[in-house]
C-alpha cells in the first residue's frame, strides 16, 4: 500500500468537521428508544377471559429452553379449586430471569400461548435472588409500560410478522 | 542548580521551591482534564457526547476517575520482584514530571526586588537534562514490564523499549536544527531569540515535522501507540498492573505528552511570545493548541503495523532528521 497523503489529508478534515456536527447519541436514562413491537424482554403468563390461567402445567416451555431456567412444577385441578383450563395447572412456575437469555422457545413451545416474551427491558436488581420470577410476578402485568414503536416503522420481508407481533 | 551559567540570573531556593510546587499542581491539574478534554473530543469526532454524567458537563470526570483508581484493589501478581515492580511506575511519572521544571513558560518578573524566572529550573543544558530525564523514564517501563514476571508484560516492555530507543534518535537529532540556529541548549535562550527572530517552526519546518511525529511516536499516542494498542491487545508493559500503579503509568504517558507539546512550543513556536505580550497565557495557548493536534491525529489515523513502524522510523525518519540537521548547520555557516 502506497502512502496516500491528500486522503490523509481529508481525514483529518472529516473528523474537524465532525465536532461541529450534533452528536447522534442517545441519553439513554432520558430518552428511552421505543423498542420495536416483536422485542423479547421479560416473560408474561396469559389468563382466559374468565380468569383461568392458560398455563396448564404441560412443561414444554422448560423442555424447550436452552438455558434451562424455567420450573415448573404441575397439579391436578379439583372442582372445588380450578386454576386453569386444562386438566391440570402450574402449582409452581419459576423463571430465572438472571439465566434467561430472552430466546423466545418457551413462547414458541406453548401449545396454548400462555407465555409470551414482553417488551420490558429494564429488570436488573441488586440481588440474584430478586432475579427469580414466580408465577405471581408473571401473571400480573408489569410495572414499567415500555413504548413501543409503530410496526409499520419496520420493516420487515415477512408479511406475517406484519400481523403477529 | 547545576552548571549556573552568568547570563541566567539566580533566584533564591525558595522561590524555586514555590514555583515547583506550583508548576508540578498546574501540570496535574492539566493532565486530569487533558484526559477529559480528549475524550470529550474524541467523542464529539466520532459523533458521542462523551464523558457528561458526572457533574455538570462532566467536569467532575477526572476526579471521579481519580477516587475510583485509588480506591481499586492494586493487585500484584505473586511472582512479581516487589521493589522494581513498585517503583518502576513511580520512576516513570516522576521523571515526566521534573522534565517540565526545564521548560521555560515566561520571561520572568521581578517582584519586589525578588528575581523570578519563567522556568523552575533554568539550567544552560535544558534540551538535554529534558532528553535525559526522558530516557530515564524508559527504564520505568521496561523495569515495570520486567519485574512483574509475566510473559505479556515482558513481550510488551521490549516493544515499548524498541520503539521509544527508535524513535528517541530521530527526536534528538529533529532538535538539532534549533540548535545550531539558537546557537544555545539553554531554553529560555532559544526562546528569546526565536522573539527577536522568528519563530524556528519556519525555517525548520522540517524539523518540526520530525519532532512531531518523533514525538507521537515517544508518548507512545496513536498511530504509534503500540506499546498499549488497546483495541488489540490487553495492555503492554503495564499488562500486570492495576489501580494507582496502573494510573502512575498512564499519568507519565500523559505528562510526558504536555512536556513534549511545551518542549515544542518552546523550540519551534517562540513559547512565551506573540502578538500581545500576553506571557504564560500564550505559551498556555500554544501547549493546547499542540495537544489539540495530537488528539486529533489520534481519531484520525489508523495505527501502524510493527514493521512499517520500525521501517518509518529507522528508513524515513532517521535519515530525513540526519539530512536536516547537516543542511541547517551547512546554510548557518554559509550565511551566517
Amino acid at each position: 500500500m502506497s502512502p496516500q497523503p491528500v486522503e490523509t489529508l481529508k481525514g483529518f478534515g472529516v473528523t474537524f468537521k465532525q465536532i461541529f456536527k450534533k452528536p447522534i447519541t442517545q441519553q439513554y436514562p432520558e430518552y428511552k428508544r421505543p423498542v420495536y413491537p416483536r422485542f423479547r424482554g421479560r416473560h408474561r403468563l396469559w389468563r382466559h377471559e374468565n380468569g383461568l390461567e392458560k398455563c396448564v402445567g404441560c412443561s414444554l416451555c422448560a423442555a424447550a429452553c436452552p438455558s434451562d431456567c424455567i420450573r415448573v412444577v404441575a397439579a391436578e385441578n379439583t372442582p372445588d379449586n380450578r386454576v386453569s383450563a386444562g386438566e391440570r395447572y402450574a402449582r409452581i412456575y419459576e423463571i430465572n430471569m438472571s439465566r434467561c437469555i430472552f430466546c423466545g422457545y418457551c413462547e414458541l413451545a406453548c401449545p396454548f400461548d400462555a407465555i409470551t416474551l414482553g417488551n420490558e427491558f429494564e429488570i436488573s436488581e441488586h440481588n440474584r435472588d430478586d432475579q427469580i420470577y414466580t408465577k405471581d410476578m408473571l401473571l400480573a402485568p408489569p410495572m414499567k409500560q415500555v413504548p413501543v414503536a409503530d410496526p409499520d416503522l419496520y420493516d420487515t420481508p415477512i408479511p406475517f410478522y406484519k400481523s403477529h407481533s | 542548580m547545576i552548571a549556573a551559567a552568568t547570563s541566567i540570573p539566580s533566584e533564591p531556593w525558595w522561590i524555586a521551591l514555590i514555583e515547583a510546587i506550583v508548576v508540578v499542581n498546574v501540570i496535574l491539574l492539566l493532565f486530569a482534564y487533558l484526559t477529559l478534554v480528549e475524550r470529550k473530543l474524541m467523542g464529539r469526532m466520532q459523533l458521542r457526547y462523551g464523558p457528561n454524567r458526572a457533574g455538570p458537563y462532566g467536569l467532575l470526570q477526572p476526579i471521579a476517575d481519580l477516587v475510583k483508581l485509588i480506591r481499586k484493589e492494586a493487585f500484584a501478581p505473586a511472582a512479581a520482584i516487589d521493589l522494581p515492580y513498585i517503583l518502576a511506575p513511580v520512576v516513570s511519572a516522576f521523571t515526566a514530571i521534573a522534565a517540565f521544571s526545564f521548560i521555560p513558560w515566561g520571561p520572568g518578573w521581578t517582584v519586589n526586588g525578588w528575581h523570578i524566572n519563567g522556568a523552575v529550573a533554568n539550567v544552560s543544558i535544558g534540551l538535554i537534562a529534558i532528553f535525559a530525564l526522558g530516557s530515564v523514564g524508559v527504564y520505568g517501563f521496561i523495569v515495570g514490564g520486567w519485574a512483574s514476571e509475566s510473559k505479556f508484560s515482558i513481550l510488551g516492555s521490549m516493544r515499548t523499549c524498541a520503539q521509544l530507543v527508535s524513535y528517541e534518535v530521530s527526536l534528538a537529532l529533529s532538535v538539532l536544527g534549533v540548535v545550531i540556529l539558537g546557537r544555545s541548549l539553554n531554553l529560555p535562550e532559544i526562546v528569546a531569540r526565536q522573539g527577536s527572530f522568528l519563530p524556528y517552526a519556519a525555517p525548520e519546518f522540517v524539523g518540526l515535522l520530525v519532532f512531531f511525529i518523533g514525538g507521537i511516536a515517544e508518548t507512545s499516542r496513536a498511530p504509534f501507540d503500540l506499546p498499549e494498542a488497546e483495541q488489540e491487545l490487553v495492555a503492554g508493559y503495564h499488562t500486570e498492573y492495576s489501580g494507582m500503579r496502573w494510573g502512575l503509568f498512564q499519568m507519565s504517558e500523559y505528562i510526558n505528552m504536555i512536556t513534549l507539546s511545551g518542549l515544542m512550543v518552546t523550540l519551534f513556536f517562540a513559547g512565551w511570545h506573540g502578538p500581545w505580550d500576553l506571557g504564560p497565557i500564550w505559551f498556555l495557548l500554544k501547549t493546547c493548541g499542540v495537544l489539540f493536534a495530537f488528539i486529533w491525529l489520534r481519531t484520525t489515523l489508523p495505527r501502524l503495523r510493527y514493521d512499517q513502524l520500525m521501517r518509518f522510523g529507522w528508513k524515513i525518519l532517521l535519515p530525513v532528521a540526519t539530512v536536516n540537521a547537516v543542511v541547517t548547520a551547512a546554510l548557518v555557516v554559509a550565511f551566517g
